[in-house]
C-alpha cells in the first residue's frame, strides 16, 4: 500500500498510478455536493449552462457540514454513503471530474465510467466529522446557498487523509461479507 | 396532578442534543478500545483510533462527533398524574430540539420528503409517546442518522421460519449494507407486535447500554448468538475488514398475532448518541 501526497486539480497520470488500499493526503480545492446540489448540477447540464465550478480535474466531496461555529471555518465535515450519487457520478466523471470522496459502496456503472476516464473513488472516515474538519483550511459556499447544509462549498484542504477505495483499474478495497449461504 | 414547567422541558432536551452529539458515550468508548486491541488489520486498527482521536476533538471543541447530527428522535414515558404547563409537552420537545440544534451548530437535517426543502431547525421531531403510572416524565433522546437508517429494514416472516428465520434475515440484511451505515453498528432488532411496532421497540432497543445484558436470559444468548453471527461477516470497521461489524445487537421481543412474525432491524451508526433525563 502506497502513500501519496497528492494537489489539486488532479491529472490523469496522478489518478492513474493509485491502487485501491492506498493511503493519499489531498491539498488544495475540492467541491462538496450531495443530493440535492448533484440534482441541481444536472439541470444546469441538461439546459447548457455553466457548473459553478470547473470539473476538470476536480473532487468532489460528498458531505453536509455542521454549522460552523465561531472562530472555525467549518463544522464537523466527515463524508455521506455514496451509493445515493451513484445516478450522477458517470457524466460527471465523462465530463472531467476525476475523484469523488464519500463512504460505501459505488454501483458497477460507477467502477466502470472511473475505468474508463481514469477516475477514483476515496474513502473517508465516517462519523469523524471533528477529525476531518482539522484537515479544512477555508470554506466558502459557491452555489446554492438556499439548500443550507447542501450547498456547493468550495473547501480548501490541507493533507485531507483518505484511502483509495475504487481505482481506475477495477481495483476494489471493501471487505467481501462471508456468508455460509 | 403534578405540574412541569415547559421551560424545564426545553432545557432539558435542548442539553441533551447537545451533550448526545458531541460526548461519546462511556460504553461506546470501551468497546472502541477493546475492538481496537483484538483486530489484527492495520487499516481496522486506524479506523478505530481515528473515531477515538475524533471523540477527543469533539469533547474539546464542541463540534459534534458527526456532522450528521440526526433526525431528532424522542421516547418519552408520561406519568398519568402530570401536566406539563404552558404550549403542552409535544411543543415543548420541538422547541428544545430548536435550541439545542441550533445554539449547539447541530446540522439540521429535516426536509419535505418531495421538495427536499429543508425546514431550518431540525424539527419537526419524531416522538414516540408512552403513558405509565406516576408523577415523573422520562425524556429518552435519539440522534438518528440517516446513513444507518436507510439500511434499516421490517419484514413480516412467516410463523414456521422461527428464529432461523430470523438470523437469516438480519445477517443478510447487514451482510448487504456492507460498508455504508458506517460500520462497527449497532443493531437493535424488535421482534413482535405489529409491522409497525415491531419498527418501534428495535429502535427503543438501541437505547440501551452496549454493555448491559438482556433481563430475560434467552433473549440475552439470541443477542450473543447474532452478535457472534455478524461479527463473522467480516466487514469490519468502515467495511476495510476486520473481525468487528457490529459493537452490540440490542433485542426487543413482543407478542404479535398468530399469523405474523414482524422482525425490524434498525442499524445504528458507531457513534450511538443518546441521552435520557427525568424530571
Amino acid at each position: 500500500m502506497a502513500e501519496y501526497k497528492l494537489e489539486m486539480p488532479l491529472t490523469d497520470d496522478a489518478v492513474d498510478k493509485l491502487r485501491a488500499g492506498d493511503v493519499v493526503f489531498l491539498s488544495g480545492t475540492i467541491y462538496t455536493a450531495r443530493d440535492a446540489a448533484h440534482k441541481k448540477l444536472f439541470e444546469l447540464l441538461d439546459e447548457g449552462k455553466d457548473l459553478p465550478f470547473d470539473l476538470n480535474g476536480a473532487a468532489i466531496y460528498y458531505v453536509g457540514p455542521s454549522p460552523a461555529p465561531p472562530g472555525r471555518p467549518i463544522g464537523s465535515a466527515g463524508p455521506t454513503t455514496s451509493y445515493r450519487m451513484d445516478t450522477y457520478a458517470p457524466r460527471l466523471h465523462a465530463l472531467g471530474l476525476k475523484a469523488t470522496i464519500g463512504k460505501g459502496k459505488r454501483n458497477d456503472e460507477v467502477k466502470t465510467a472511473m475505468q474508463e476516464h481514469t477516475g477514483v473513488y476515496f474513502g473517508a472516515t465516517g462519523g469523524a466529522g471533528a477529525l476531518l474538519s482539522n484537515s479544512i483550511e477555508a470554506a466558502e459556499v459557491i452555489a446554492f446557498e438556499e439548500l443550507g447544509p447542501e450547498a456547493i462549498r468550495a473547501l480548501k484542504v490541507k493533507d485531507f487523509p483518505l484511502l483509495v477505495i475504487n481505482d481506475a483499474h477495477g481495483g476494489e478495497l471493501y471487505a467481501k461479507p462471508v456468508l455460509d449461504t | 396532578m403534578r405540574e412541569i414547567q415547559a421551560s424545564d422541558v426545553i432545557e432539558a432536551v435542548a442539553g441533551m442534543c447537545m451533550k448526545a452529539n458531541t460526548e461519546l458515550p462511556a460504553d461506546v468508548r470501551n468497546k472502541f478500545e477493546q475492538a481496537m486491541a483484538e483486530e489484527d488489520s492495520p487499516a481496522a486498527k486506524e479506523v478505530l483510533r481515528q473515531l477515538l482521536e475524533n471523540a477527543d476533538i469533539s469533547n474539546d471543541t464542541r463540534l459534534p462527533l458527526c456532522q450528521d447530527c440526526g433526525l431528532a428522535v424522542f421516547y418519552v414515558e408520561v406519568g398519568e398524574d402530570v401536566k406539563v404547563t404552558g404550549p403542552g409537552l409535544r411543543k415543548a420537545i420541538n422547541e428544545g430540539v430548536r435550541k439545542g440544534y441550533g445554539d449547539g451548530y447541530l446540522r439540521k437535517s429535516a426536509c419535505d420528503p418531495f421538495t427536499r426543502k429543508n425546514t431550518g431547525d431540525a424539527t419537526p421531531a419524531v416522538i414516540h409517546f408512552d403513558v405509565v403510572p406516576g408523577d415523573s416524565l422520562r425524556i429518552a433522546y435519539m440522534a438518528k442518522g440517516g446513513g444507518s437508517e436507510n439500511m434499516s429494514r421490517v419484514t413480516m416472516l412467516a410463523p414456521a421460519q422461527g428464529w432461523e428465520g430470523i438470523k437469516k434475515f438480519i445477517v443478510n440484511r447487514v451482510a448487504e449494507a456492507g460498508p455504508n451505515p458506517c460500520p462497527p453498528t449497532v443493531i437493535g432488532v424488535g421482534i413482535g407486535g405489529t409491522f409497525d411496532h415491531s419498527a418501534k421497540i428495535a429502535k427503543r432497543a438501541l437505547l440501551r447500554k452496549l454493555d448491559d445484558t438482556h433481563p430475560d436470559p434467552k433473549i440475552a444468548d439470541m443477542e450473543k448468538e447474532l452478535e457472534q453471527e455478524l461479527n463473522k461477516l467480516g466487514i469490519g470497521p468502515m467495511g476495510l475488514g476486520g473481525k468487528t461489524t457490529v459493537l452490540g445487537v440490542k433485542m426487543a421481543v413482543e407478542p404479535c398475532h398468530i399469523a405474523s412474525l414482524p422482525v425490524a432491524v434498525n442499524v445504528q451508526c458507531h457513534s450511538q448518541r443518546h441521552e435520557e433525563v427525568e424530571l
